[in-house]
């Protein structure tokens, strides 16, 4: 039987775990675009956008990301279109994405003070003009500690494409640990992998949420 | 390209979905009620315990919110056993759900308890209460309704968040559509019966959530 030491697993690991790092990315970026459409739906001032935006969010976050995942796997097969693991990962991950990420970027949007929507109306603006140069800046210094905390939930949102057949982290951690039989080992390292990845943007988000508080406590 | 939907299936597996939404009920009602038991102690410790436990705690906490609950689970399933601890699957998924929600729980729990007035500790001492009798009998409830709604989401997430579980060959709901369509072989409807289905489990566990929180508070403003 091969022998396996420490480093070739560790090896092993790093390799696939770029994966995980790359559709944490693309889904973290494409999952805010369309989250940007669902915040905008979200806020709309058509009462039947606001009702689809809603509709889309509780979908979403109200069914697991697991049955989502294989929805898109078989779903995009239903096209005709064989579909290569990756496609369905991402094409899932943006879209689970993108309704959490509108919903906490709509909060901050309605943090921001009545005051500011009146006091820009007042001075001539329309909507997109209110958007660009009153709201949105306020909101955004608001919105940052959250929507980096939540990039946590997406890298590890990542492992369960492991169970569409996407080669990750969490997939190469099973496919090591059958070569292997060092489960304990294994899985200990792959969770160590991904703490490494998920701490610093946990950190960076507490860090940014005390930041900015104290920013706001100027006003 | 015209897509012939069938559901016609369905009548026959019923039982099989009836099955499988019982072990995911299960589960997350053993996990919700242990897990937050877990919690409001590492609340506990983390807000008012003794020094010396809280640096195991925060260990515990961040080292579970940064690692995805599928590792955790294969950890508990497919590691321990080699240090001879040897699990069925559902008592495996059962200690994951609990591990994991105690860590959440703990950070939301402890906000809770941190909000409460300085006055409320003063007047427990006050009247003779020990420290713990203090958060036993007059931080605790009030601490929980403030964060009520917060805890009740994190509740449902770990709910959805079980469907991973079947990776272990628990019964659940996840397991049973995977066993359905296996037969079948219409993967698309099944899976979609299987997502409305949770998503009615999510708004029914929401629901019963917060009349759980109706009936323990009492009805009246912190």
């Amino acid at each position: 039987m091969a022998q396996f030491t420490v480093f070739d697993i560790l090896r092993n690991l790093l390799l696939a775990t770029q994966w995980t790092v790359v559709l944490s990315i693309v889904s973290f970026i494409g999952g805010g675009l369309v989250g940007m459409l669902v915040l905008f739906a979200r806020i709309s001032n058509r009462g039947w956008l606001r009702l689809l935006g809603r509709g889309y969010v509780e979908l979403f976050q109200g069914t697991p990301l697991l049955m989502q995942l294989f929805l898109a796997f078989f779903g995009l097969a239903l096209f005709g279109i064989s579909v290569p693991a990756w496609l369905a990962a991402g094409l899932a991950l943006i879209l689970w994405t993108a309704a959490f990420l509108g919903e906490i970027w709509r909060g901050c949007v309605q943090a921001v003070a009545k005051g500011q929507w009146e006091a820009s109306a007042s001075l001539g603006m329309g909507y997109f003009q209110q958007m660009q140069h009153v709201i949105l800046p306020q909101a955004l210094r608001v919105a940052i500690p959250p929507t980096v905390g939540f990039s946590v939930q997406v890298v590890k949102g990542t492992a369960l494409t492991s169970i569409i057949g996407f080669i990750e982290l969490t997939r190469a951690g099973t496919v090591v640990t059958n070569a292997t039989y060092q489960p304990f080992l294994v899985y200990g390292l792959v969770a160590l992998i991904y703490f490494c990845l998920c701490w610093p943007l946990s950190r960076a988000s507490q860090i940014l949420e005390r930041k900015l508080n104290v920013a706001h406590s100027h006003h | 390209m015209q897509y012939q939907w069938n559901f016609d299936w369905l009548a026959n597996y019923m039982p099989v979905f009836v099955n499988g939404v019982a072990i995911t009920i299960e589960l997350i009602l053993v996990g919700a009620v242990l897990g937050v038991c877990l919690g409001i102690v590492c609340a506990w410790v983390r807000a008012l315990g003794p020094v010396w436990l809280k640096p195991f705690v925060a260990a515990y906490v961040e080292l579970i919110r940064n690692t995805p609950f599928l590792i955790q689970l294969f950890f508990i399933f497919f590691g321990l056993p080699s240090l001879g601890m040897k699990l069925t699957a559902l008592q495996a998924a059962n200690i994951a759900m609990v591990v994991n929600l105690g860590a959440y729980s703990c950070e939301i729990i402890r906000a809770g308890i941190q909000a409460t007035p300085r006055g409320q500790f003063e007047a427990g001492a006050s009247l003779a209460m020990t420290p713990l009798q203090t958060f036993r009998h007059v931080v605790l409830v009030p601490a929980l309704q403030r964060i009520w709604p917060a805890l009740a989401s994190q509740i449902v997430i770990v709910m959805l968040g079980s469907s991973v579980v079947s990776q272990i060959a628990v019964e659940d709901l996840t397991f049973a559509s995977n066993f359905v369509q296996s037969r079948n072989f219409r993967a698309f409807e099944t899976y979609l019966v299987a997502t409305l289905t949770y998503l009615a489990l999510a708004i029914a566990l929401r629901k019963v959530l917060d009349g759980v929180g109706w009936v323990i508070f009492p009805r009246r403003k912190v």
